[in-house]
């Protein structure tokens, strides 16, 4: 068994080739299914949008599930996966274990993916990403995505098993780097989530071939959703990772403080994957007790990681800045960060997206009374494209500008084209979060074809705003489309046609990572560790304000609806 | 020196978390547990919250009510589709039925009183959407919940589907009037 590694010249990231080759096609693979998903928004848009409304009813249902399902599982669980090798094996500098393995992983998400596709485009399976039964889908709709879980999984063992390799060949001494750190908190909540998962769809699937009589609606949902939902927090811990990773990349910037960076990455650990409950608030089946204990202490216990993690990644950043001499005011650190480098301005949208819009709105919606006001509107669509899509997707966009060089060996083309993707993509993107989420609160359905509700037996005319609102969706979503095939566009030319670059020297031993303790006392004294971070808790309690203000709001519009008891 | 290399403290969990940072996790936890008390305060003192009594119930059992429910108080009838208007007797109770694709029937309720709606569904999950006042809330088949409504302005409601339910979804429109 050779394994072969090379360093790469420019980040000095050495790469086991077995397990730079899965990393380039599981990333490639995420691509593409990204490219199916943004042809899919693209349509769903135009339909949404009043003024156009572009395909049938039965069409739009068709491609909404497919865009539901490409996006929020295909795409990024394939990217998540190249994550987990990155993290593991690079970072750590050893070989990937079993990479037959990771091979495995990749097969079978592409078979089930594929599977649920043609289920889907066959249409016979317009239920949803969700599939709330007792709706039923084709069965190779669920077993499609069953096996797509079995090989994301897989995926985690490898990297699991990656973890133990370096602890026992030692190529690294002490603790296991934050981003790894991060990545592992990711991979166990994935392992959660994909158990959850087996539990509901594999009584789904039998049901849907007709072994077993029914699944019960409301267990299903309960189920589904620690699937459903945990899936995100994956998202949210990989992410996070990301955001770790481009700023020690970027600015060499150092966590504030190991122990609370990975205290709060424990709380996700410990408390995330039980805030699925907040998709069932308006629910008949759960009490009010059991609603307001999965949302306080397990949610807002998630809801407090995040926020330390939302203080101590700009906080690394400052501090980083601070001593390189950016230290006049308040901000200079900020107004002096490579804002034209689209590795960096995309980790800095997606932090304050995700923070401002996805993380304020969450948090709203996910209280138990406030839910009633918003419970499958548009403003859950809305909230969640400011999480996932400014969050996850625009990270994972990021730190691609960083990977194409160092992991595919090509030189980034259309540098200018590089340079405003972030921007077009991410503000777009939260401009249409923000106008979704305008449009819920007045009421708009969530998947629904038809404001006008023709071939209803009454009439309902909805707001003119919820008509601009409706209308601005439309402008901002086909502004964000064409961000994101942007994206695709540099990264797909780059990778075909960019420069080749040199992959460095290989070796077929790992160079283990140097002492870090032993380097770290050599060069420094204790006193200058500690950098105070103004502009950090200037921009944090910004967003408490906010977060505040916007929370009491709710409930003065709550107060003014009919009487619930 | 790094988030993406080994801690550069051996023992990183003995190292002291500056103030600034201790300042910020103690402002969000007090703000988290506000959150969390705002829930149960509502409970306590706000007059929106969603009812607890639910029963388990079966497709035929939840039609057959509703169906005695109309028959009993009918008033009128609407639309080409006749569908039945019903006013529910003095004690309030009323049922409404979520089926694909119709709420069924309509409700006459007057602003001001206090009424025990009964929401099921028959066949798939529907969601029971108000507008404009904008409540909504998931109706679930097997589970009958019984909220108490209370209407607060006179006016014609609709109730929008907001919970996707086939090809039909929307046309599903409800409405409820409040005198």
């Amino acid at each position: 068994m050779a394994t072969t590694y090379r360093t790469c010249p420019r980040t000095g990231l050495q790469f086991d080739l077995d397990a730079d080759k899965l990393m380039r096609w599981n990333a490639v693979a995420g691509v593409l299914w990204l490219l199916v998903g943004g042809i899919t928004a693209l349509l769903v848009i135009l339909t949404r949008w009043p003024a156009i409304k572009l395909l049938p009813a039965d069409q739009f249902y068709l491609i909404l599930t497919a865009h539901g399902i490409d996006m929020l599982i295909l795409w990024i669980i394939y990217f998540e996966m190249a994550v987990l090798y990155f993290a593991s094996s690079t970072l750590l500098r050893c070989r990937i274990a079993t990479p037959w393995l990771g091979w495995v992983q990749f097969w079978l998400m592409a078979v089930g993916g594929i599977m649920t596709n043609v289920a889907i485009f066959q249409g016979e399976s317009s239920v949803m990403f969700t599939s709330y039964v007792p709706m039923q889908a084709a069965p190779h709709f669920y077993l499609g995505i069953i096996l797509f879980a079995v090989g994301a999984l897989i995926g985690c063992g490898v990297f699991f098993g990656t973890l133990v390799v370096a602890k026992r060949d030692k190529t690294y001494t002490g603790s296991i780097p934050l981003v790894t750190f991060g990545a592992m908190t990711a991979a166990i909540i994935a392992v959660f989530t994909i158990l959850s998962g087996a539990a509901i769809l594999i009584p789904t699937f039998l049901w849907s071939v007709g072994l077993i009589k029914e699944v019960d609606p409301q267990l299903y949902r309960m189920i589904w959703w620690a699937l459903g939902h945990s899936s995100q927090q994956i998202n949210v811990a990989a992410h996070v990772s990301i955001w770790y990773l481009i700023a020690a990349v970027v600015f060499g910037a150092k966590p504030l403080s190991e122990k609370v960076s990975r205290f709060a990455f424990l709380l996700y650990i410990l408390f995330l994957q039980l805030a699925s409950a907040h998709h069932l608030l308006s629910d008949p089946g759960m009490s009010a007790e059991w609603k307001v204990l999965n949302t306080s202490y397990f949610m807002y216990f998630a809801v407090l990681a995040s926020m330390i993690h939302g203080f101590t990644v700009p906080g690394a950043v400052e501090a980083a800045q601070r001593k390189k001499g950016y230290t006049n005011g308040l901000f200079e650190w900020l107004r002096k960060a490579p804002w034209g480098n689209p590795v960096f301005s995309g980790m800095f949208i997606s932090l304050v997206g995700f923070g401002f819009l996805g993380g304020i709105s969450g948090v709203v919606l996910g209280t138990e009374q406030i839910n009633m006001l918003m419970h499958n509107t548009f403003y859950v669509p809305g909230h969640f494209h400011t999480t996932v899509v400014v969050g996850t997707t625009l990270a994972f966009m990021s730190i691609t500008y960083l990977l194409v060089p160092t992991l595919f060996r090509r030189e980034m083309m259309f540098p200018k084209l590089c340079q405003i993707q972030p921007y077009l993509y991410g503000i777009s993107m939260s401009v249409l979060g923000l106008v979704m989420m305008g449009a819920g609160t007045l009421g708009v359905s969530r998947r629904h074809w038809d404001m006008a509700f023709s071939g209803a037996p009454f009439q309902y005319e909805w707001p003119g705003a919820a008509y601009l609102m409706m209308g601005l969706t439309g402008i901002f979503g086909v502004i964000a489309v064409i961000g994101g095939g942007l994206w695709i566009f540099v990264v797909v030319w780059s990778l075909l046609f960019g420069k080749k670059l040199d992959g460095g020297p290989t070796s077929d031993k790992p160079t283990p990572i140097p002492d870090q303790s032993a380097a770290a006392s050599a060069s420094h004294s204790g006193s200058e560790e500690h950098v105070g971070v103004p502009g950090t808790v200037v921009l944090a309690m910004t967003l408490l304000v906010c977060f505040v203000l916007y929370y009491f709001v709710n409930w003065k519009y709550l107060s003014e609806v009919w009487g619930l008891s | 020196m790094s988030a993406i290399l080994p801690p550069s403290e051996r023992l990183w969990w003995k190292q002291p978390i500056a103030g600034q940072e201790w300042a910020w996790i103690g402002i969000a936890f007090v703000w988290a547990m506000i959150m969390f008390v705002m829930m149960v305060y509502w409970h306590i003192n706000g007059k929106q919250n969603l009812s607890n009594e639910v029963y388990k119930t079966t497709t035929e059992m939840f039609q057959a009510k509703t169906d005695a429910f109309v028959k009993e108080n009918t008033i009128r009838t609407e639309t080409e589709q006749n569908i039945p208007v019903v006013k529910p007797n003095a004690k309030g109770e009323a049922f409404l039925l979520a089926r694909l694709w119709a709420w069924y029937p309509i409700l006459e309720l007057e602003a001001g009183k206090t009424y025990k709606i009964h929401l099921s569904s028959v066949d798939y999950n529907h969601g029971f959407s108000l507008q404009p006042t904008n409540i909504n809330i998931q109706v679930i088949p097997g589970y009958e919940h019984v909220v108490k409504m209370t209407p607060t302005k006179a006016g014609t409601y609709a109730i929008v589907c907001n919970e996707y339910c086939g090809i039909g979804h929307h046309t599903m429109l409800g409405r409820i009037y409040v005198k």
